[in-house]
């Protein structure tokens, strides 16, 4: 199959007051149609970046995104995001959420009927049926961020971007999570790209896990092929060779290759330490 | 062994219990008696300070003459309207009587021009007051809206506001003044100069707190929240009534709350100034009067004033309640 999504060589170049500071360099990936991408890599090394870039959100500073060869200029609805917060509109229920979506994206193709079962049908997916008249306030983090899913699978995009989905979610509701994405993706099959702190969880629903190095300019450092069979159960992989020897390898790049040897400071964002941590020559 | 245990288990909770609602019904005392307490407290040492402070128009109001001016005031009320029906009364009469003799003699009815009550004027200050303030919501918020928005705009217009919002609306009341005079001139006018200029003083006073904290709200709108909108790429007049809007809905309330409180003031003290129908004008005409009763029924209007005041911003925490997404601004 061709490709799909094509990031070319993109820079990011950040001004900040301290002078410029470049997030990536030369991150280059080729993704095909219905692929699972995840990518991994130590916090603040440049995955959000990377992905605001592929949503139009960002602008490369160098290099460009193509998606069916068409440069990518601006946010649109055919790359879909899942916000690393859920970003759900709190003056409205979870159903209007999906709808505020669903109205802009199918206004002409839909008529108001077919849009209402469309809803309902993306909300049922992610099993927030019982749930979709009420507010933001009203429902636990996992149920948003479920509802943030449903909103975006909700715009049939072409590629599905995701950062860090289930980041929020305790154990138990993140492996029902990542099992019923399995399951749309398998119905779907969607491309997606999805940003993961969870070695687990890269292995276990990835095509290919791309693992970036540390920033500052932050590439990517290795490209890992997973294929394991599909549908993949979590309960058998667990003794599967194979599974364990991809799991150890992206352990391997996270803690040996690519340690990080600067204190954890923890309360601290990332956002607000990452320029002081760079090495900025000021003349 | 085990009955001992059960009943020990039986007693704290009933001690749990017991204690729950001790906490409960003491915090209900305190909620009443609380205030109870501060008010008597207040018209005790009202009461004494009245005693003790005389003037040239006698001695000052305590609680019971306010008391007795309450109940003055609503009975002049009362009797203004007999009279005023009286007096239509007695011209239908008399145009019926004419109209006996002389079929072709056209009908007549001069109006009422007895002096406004009370309760008069309060109704006028009350229809300025919200008159002048939904006019100012009607400029305000487009424009709070598009200065949020365009940053542009929001250099253009910010020292200009920064200006004049900290002038006070009485400096304008002059200017209005003339200003209507020369301009809102008809023949038949649908309503008073003297209440178009206390509207106008009122919206000059509503539309900069307004401006100010729409545009803060609309351009502090979580990035999110805008990456959601550009996402869907939402033209912009839906991206305006979808996400700004009610994204910004809790801080257009704290501006209009504020200025609402500031209106009121103003307009009382815009009243006496002008001699404008309303509230003030009541103050300023007793005050002139300066008859034995004066002083009484200036305190009462005090006490009126300060009343209507915490209803108008309780009735704007209702509406802001009923609007606002946001319940966690709202209970302050
Ligand atoms: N708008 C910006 N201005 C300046 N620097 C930025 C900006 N956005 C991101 N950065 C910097 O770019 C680097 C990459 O940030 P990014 O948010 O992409 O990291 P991340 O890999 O998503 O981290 P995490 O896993 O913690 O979410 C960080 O050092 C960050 O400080
Ligand atoms: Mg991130």
């Amino acid at each position: 199959m061709s490709t799909l999504l094509n990031i070319s060589k993109i820079d990011m170049v950040f001004p900040t007051p301290n002078g410029d500071f470049t997030a990536l360099k030369e991150v280059d990936l080729q993704i095909k149609k219905g692929e699972f991408i995840s990518l991994i890599g130590h916090s603040g090394c440049g995955k959000s970046t990377v992905l605001n870039i592929v949503a139009g959100i960002h602008q490369a500073t160098k290099g460009g995104v193509l998606l069916n060869n068409k440069e990518v200029l601006e946010p649109g609805p055919e790359r879909a995001v899942v916000f690393q917060n859920h970003s759900l509109l709190p003056w409205l229920t979870a159903y209007q959420n999906v709808e505020l979506a669903v109205d802009q994206v199918f206004k002409k193709t839909f008529t108001a009927p077919e849009r209402k079962e469309w809803i309902e049908h993306n909300l049922k997916l992610v099993h927030m049926e019982h749930a979709m008249h009420k507010r933001p306030d009203e429902i636990s983090g996992g149920m948003k961020q479920r509802v943030g899913i449903a909103r975006a699978l909700a715009m049939k995009p072409e590629v599905l971007l995701m950062d860090e989905p289930f980041g929020a979610l305790d154990a138990l509701t993140r492996a029902h999570m990542q099992d019923s994405l399995m399951d749309i993706q398998e119905e779907l099959n969607n491309t997606v790209i999805m940003i993961t702190h969870d070695v687990d969880e890269a292995v276990l629903l990835s095509d290919r896990i791309i693992m970036m190095t540390n920033g500052p300019a932050a590439t990517i450092g290795e490209v890992l092929e997973v294929d394991l069979p599909r549908p993949r159960d979590r309960l058998s992989l667990a003794q599967d060779v194979e599974y364990n020897r991809l799991r150890s390898a992206v352990l391997t790049f996270l803690y040996e290759k690519q340690r990080k040897v600067e204190p954890l400071n923890h309360g601290q964002k990332k956002q607000q330490n990452a320029p002081t941590n760079k090495k900025v020559d000021v003349a | 062994m085990i009955k001992a245990f059960s009943k020990s288990g039986f007693n704290t909770l009933n001690n749990d219990f017991m204690s729950q609602w001790f906490v409960r019904i003491s915090t209900t005392v305190k909620a009443i008696m609380l205030p109870i307490v501060g008010i008597a407290f207040f018209l005790g040492l009202w009461t004494i300070a009245a005693n003790n402070i005389d003037t040239s128009l006698g001695q000052f109001p305590g609680p019971k003459a306010v008391g007795t001016q309450i109940v003055n005031l609503y009975q002049e009320h009362v009797d203004s309207r007999e009279k005023e029906q009286a007096f239509y009364q007695r011209q239908e009469l008399r145009n019926a009587e004419r109209l006996k003799k002389d079929p072709n003699y056209p009908a007549k009815i001069r109006d009422y021009t007895g002096k406004e009550t009370f309760l008069d004027q309060i109704i006028t200050s009350l229809v300025t007051v919200m008159s002048g303030f939904l006019l100012a919501v009607i400029i305000a918020i487009p424009l709070g809206i598009s200065v949020g928005l365009n940053k542009s705009l929001n250099l253009a217009i910010n020292p200009i506001i920064q200006v004049f919002k900290p002038v006070s609306p009485l400096a304008w009341l002059p200017l209005v003044t003339m200003v209507v005079s020369a301009v809102y001139t008809s023949d038949a006018p649908m309503f008073d100069k003297s209440f178009i200029n206390s509207m106008i003083t009122v919206t000059l006073c509503c539309v900069w707190p307004m401006v100010i904290n729409t545009a803060i709200g609309v351009s502090s709108i979580n990035q999110d929240w805008l990456n959601v909108s550009s996402v869907l790429r939402l033209p912009s007049l839906v991206h305006v009534r979808k996400i700004i809007l009610p994204a910004s809905i809790p801080a257009i309330f704290t501006g209009m709350r504020l200025s609402l409180g500031i209106a009121w003031m103003v307009l009382i003290a815009a009243e006496m100034l002008a001699q404008n129908p309303g509230l003030g004008k009541f103050v300023w005409d007793e005050f002139q009067n300066g008859s034995s009763q004066s002083l009484s029924r200036i305190m009462t209007a005090v006490f009126v004033i300060g009343f209507i005041g915490f209803l108008l911003d309780r009735a704007m925490l209702k509406i802001q309640r009923f609007v606002s997404w946001d319940k966690t601004t709202v209970n302050r």
